[in-house]
């Protein structure tokens, strides 16, 4: 018999902000590997598991750009309730793609897209149930504190594997170049 | 925009001034916009076809140097320099004077096309400062009044050279005068000298002396020279670095004003030593002044057979100089970057090696020097190497020539032997309350008081040859947020640890300076310089963040008393950033908006 204790799981949170869930799909590119996972850490709040709100949570991984109220909300969310915050892809860490819209003004943009093209009716929406845009798109670590980034867009299920078992075994994560090499 | 219209009768002479030779582009660019005050993309593809190259070549010259401009910048390009001593002697003060006289904003063309005003690194008048370039002629000690008399001047359209002369009187300011600054001069005392020694017997002298460059890098010259000989090659080239870029220093501008003879002979003997035959002197675009004195002077060098064939009579020995300007590029002080840039293309340091000695300028064996170093040639040449290594210390003989700028009472240059304290430099100066002294310019080392009993010297201080003294009033956070936006502009872009990470620099300690930062930031910036000084490919990169290093870790009250946030905050306001689209919305309702801080509660 095991007379060890069982270790404790750690629990894992992730969300999409303005992000493609390609990062996502990524993590589910490790395969099998999956199964390994899930006996190390359990999923909080996650697309995953579709738990809409996070408790206490060990890591969280977090993909896409901050480009509304909302994303700023689910941000601090789990900045609040997790001891490690992860910026996955492109979107998280720079801006990325939803960044080019950085050239524009938000309001030009908006009465573009609401008013101006064919079809739609001359008004912004105002439902008061909607986030409203952010004058810029920002990268996660404009507006909480981020302990580890991740590059690629996406990563890939190596990369993402490597760095979550390092976290996990309390390793400093490292990435080989030839995992962020993307030419 | 109009387009411009294209004048061939203007570029035409100037490109056959220079032999429509496309290594000669740089050259061609400045005298074109000195012409026609921009370089409009018809200018730039009149260049293009004359020389026969691609415009995007030309383009991408004319975007790599800061003061060659693709836009109108009006008939009157006004430039405040923006180093910390002119800030500290008022310079912001002045320009937003002149701004608001003129009804302008920064950077920004008045309507009638007639001035614009900006900012520009230090134009090397530290110690006459606050100063500004109007079209590249420095205007010094700038008060109120001055200002407003050149915004009279300026709209009344006067012509440059009818602005009263004593605006553009640039002084010399030596307080104190040692070996090159006090000693008399003789033409052709120290070439004859070296003649009589013969090639090999003036790099034995040489040797001897152990002097070594003046340009920071300390290197011995002999070395240099006799590496410079020995490489394969058609032509070999001694090139003066005169881009005396470094914020603070002014010394190579005094001794190109009032010592340039010394400097000649000692290019002519390296040219004697190495068997070069050309010479070529690199003088960055904010001393343009310079020029014509410059050039009379070389003509009477010719005319008394100093320069030109058979120098002194001597079958052979063959030696002339040329003066190439720069064009606002403080990167182009580092020697590969400023080969480049004589060949006429966009200053980006090379990869070396190869290094210069073997492969420079049009890729023949170069020696760069500093100016000063080729003044101490002179002194080797005349009083013999063992002479010469009698005064200094062990390793690093001879004088050497510091600039003293900030909160002193006598601000100039002051020469020593080496081997001089710090403490003893700042009591002649008249430094009573120093608080501080940056060594170096801003990629050098910041000293602390308990570091004024050091010495000037490569064992222990070495210095290109800048003093920037703080006095007690002064907070060295605007002195490290200063060389920031000093590194972040004059970061050529060519890699990637330097272009980004002089940026985040600056952008972190902005967001410190308004009040945003937590000990995150301090930080990410010990980071930060951990990473560009290791990894940048440049000297520039690797010692931008020196002086914040020292400030960071030697004076630690300065970042302390700023990092009032307890925890990462973001450096704006997330709720303004809603603004607009609540405008555009139509909305004010609670979901609306966003409060400042992550707090400690659950979000709405
Ligand atoms: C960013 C950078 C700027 C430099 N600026 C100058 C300069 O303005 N003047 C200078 O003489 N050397 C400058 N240097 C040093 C030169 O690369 C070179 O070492 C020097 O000109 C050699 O001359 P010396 O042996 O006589 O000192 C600079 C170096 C770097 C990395
Ligand atoms: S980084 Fe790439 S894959 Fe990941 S969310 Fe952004 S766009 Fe999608
Ligand atoms: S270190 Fe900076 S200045 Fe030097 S090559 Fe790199 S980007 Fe250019
Ligand atoms: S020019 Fe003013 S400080 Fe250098």
């Amino acid at each position: 018999m095991n007379m060890r204790p069982p270790m404790k799981k750690l629990k894992v949170a992730t969300a999409s902000l303005s992000g493609c869930l390609g990062c996502h799909m990524s993590l589910l590119d490790i395969d099998e590997r999956l199964l390994e996972l899930v006996k190390l850490v359990e999923f909080d709040r996650s697309p995953i598991t579709d738990i809409k709100s996070c408790g206490p949570c060990d890591i969280a991984l977090i993909e896409g750009a901050v480009c509304n109220s909302e994303n700023v909300h689910v941000l601090r969310e789990l900045r609040r309730n997790c001891k490690m915050l992860v910026a996955v892809g492109a979107c998280a860490v720079t801006g990325g793609l939803p960044a080019q819209r950085n050239r524009f003004d938000v309001g030009e943009i908006l009465e573009r897209c609401y008013c101006e093209m064919p079809g739609t009716q001359s008004k912004v929406p105002d439902d008061p149930e909607l986030p409203l845009l952010l004058d810029k798109v920002y990268p996660l670590n404009e507006i909480v504190r981020v302990d580890y980034f991740i590059p690629g867009c996406p990563p890939s299920g190596d990369a993402l594997w490597k760095y979550l078992t390092d976290l996990i075994s309390g390793r400093m994560p490292r990435l080989d170049y030839q995992s962020f090499r993307f030419d | 925009m109009t387009e411009a219209i294209v004048e061939p009768e203007v570029l035409e002479p100037i490109i056959a001034r220079y032999n429509g030779d496309p290594g000669n582009l740089l050259q061609i660019l400045i005298e074109a916009q000195n012409a026609l005050d921009w370089l409009s993309p018809g200018t730039q593809g009149f260049i293009a076809k004359s020389l026969d190259i691609p415009v995007t070549h030309v383009a991408a010259v004319v975007q790599f140097y800061t003061h060659l401009y693709d836009t109108p910048r009006g008939k009157y390009r006004v430039l405040f320099s923006h180093n910390i001593t002119d800030r500290m002697a008022g310079s912001p003060t002045l320009m937003a004077h002149m701004l608001k006289r003129l009804k302008l904003k920064r950077g920004v063309v008045s309507d009638d096309g007639l001035v614009s005003v900006g900012k520009t690194s230090c134009t090397g008048m530290c110690d006459q400062g606050p100063a500004l370039l109007v079209n590249n002629r420095a205007i010094t000690r700038l008060t109120l009044r001055r200002i407003d008399e050149i915004c009279d001047l300026i709209r009344a359209r006067a012509p440059l050279a009818n602005w009263p002369a004593h605006y553009f009187r640039v002084e010399d300011n030596i307080e104190r005068a040692d070996m090159l600054l006090g000693s008399a001069y003789a033409p052709g005392e120290a070439l004859r000298a070296a003649i009589a020694c013969g090639p090999t017997g003036m790099m034995a002298e040489m040797k001897r002396s152990n002097l070594r460059g003046r340009g920071g890098a300390g290197f011995t010259t002999a070395v240099k020279w006799e590496a410079c000989r020995d490489a394969p090659g058609d032509e070999r080239y001694i090139v003066c670095n005169a881009d005396e870029g470094e914020p603070g220093t002014f010394k190579d501008r005094v001794l190109l004003q009032s010592f340039a003879e010394r400097v000649f002979e000692g290019m002519a003997i390296a040219g004697y030593c190495t068997g070069a035959r050309k010479g070529l002197i690199y003088l960055r675009g904010e001393y343009t002044y310079l020029r014509a004195p410059l050039e009379a002077k070389l003509s009477d060098f010719r005319r008394n057979r100093l320069l030109g064939m058979g120098i002194c009579g001597v079958p052979g020995f063959d030696f002339d100089i040329a003066i190439h300007l720069g064009a606002g590029a403080y990167v182009c002080g580092e020697e590969t970057a400023l080969i480049e840039s004589l060949e006429g293309k966009p200053g980006r340091p090379r990869i070396r090696p190869p290094f210069p000695v073997t492969c420079g300028y049009k890729n023949q064996p170069t020696v760069v020097n500093n100016v000063e170093t080729l003044c101490k040639v002179t002194e080797v040449a005349i009083h013999g190497g063992l002479a010469y290594a009698g005064t200094g210390t062990r390793q690093s003989a001879g004088t050497k020539i510091i600039s003293v700028s900030g909160d002193v009472e006598r601000p100039g240059l002051y020469e020593y032997p080496f081997g001089v304290r710090v403490s003893q430099v700042l009591e002649d100066a008249g430094a009573y309350d120093a608080i501080a002294v940056q060594i170096s310019g801003a990629a050098g080392q910041c000293l602390t008081p308990q570091e004024f009993g050091r010495r000037i010297a490569f064992e222990d201080v070495p210095t290109s040859g800048s003093f920037m003294v703080f006095g007690n009033n002064r907070d060295l956070f605007e002195a490290a947020l200063n060389y920031a936006h000093f590194f972040e502009h004059e970061s050529c872009g060519f890699c990637t640890p330097c272009r980004v990470g002089t940026a985040l620099i600056a952008r972190i300690l902005e967001k410190i300076h308004s009040g945003h930062g937590a000990r995150y930031e301090f930080n990410e910036l010990n980071r930060l310089h951990q990473l560009i000084s290791t990894s940048s490919h440049c000297g520039l990169g690797t010692t931008a963040t020196n002086a914040l290093h020292d400030i960071m870790t030697k004076f630690p009250t300065v970042f302390d008393r700023r990092l009032i946030r307890r925890d990462f905050e973001p450096g704006f306001d997330l709720d303004a950033a809603l603004a607009r689209a609540r405008e555009v919305a139509g909305r004010d309702d609670a979901n609306a908006h966003l409060d400042a801080h992550l707090g400690e509660g659950v979000d709405a």
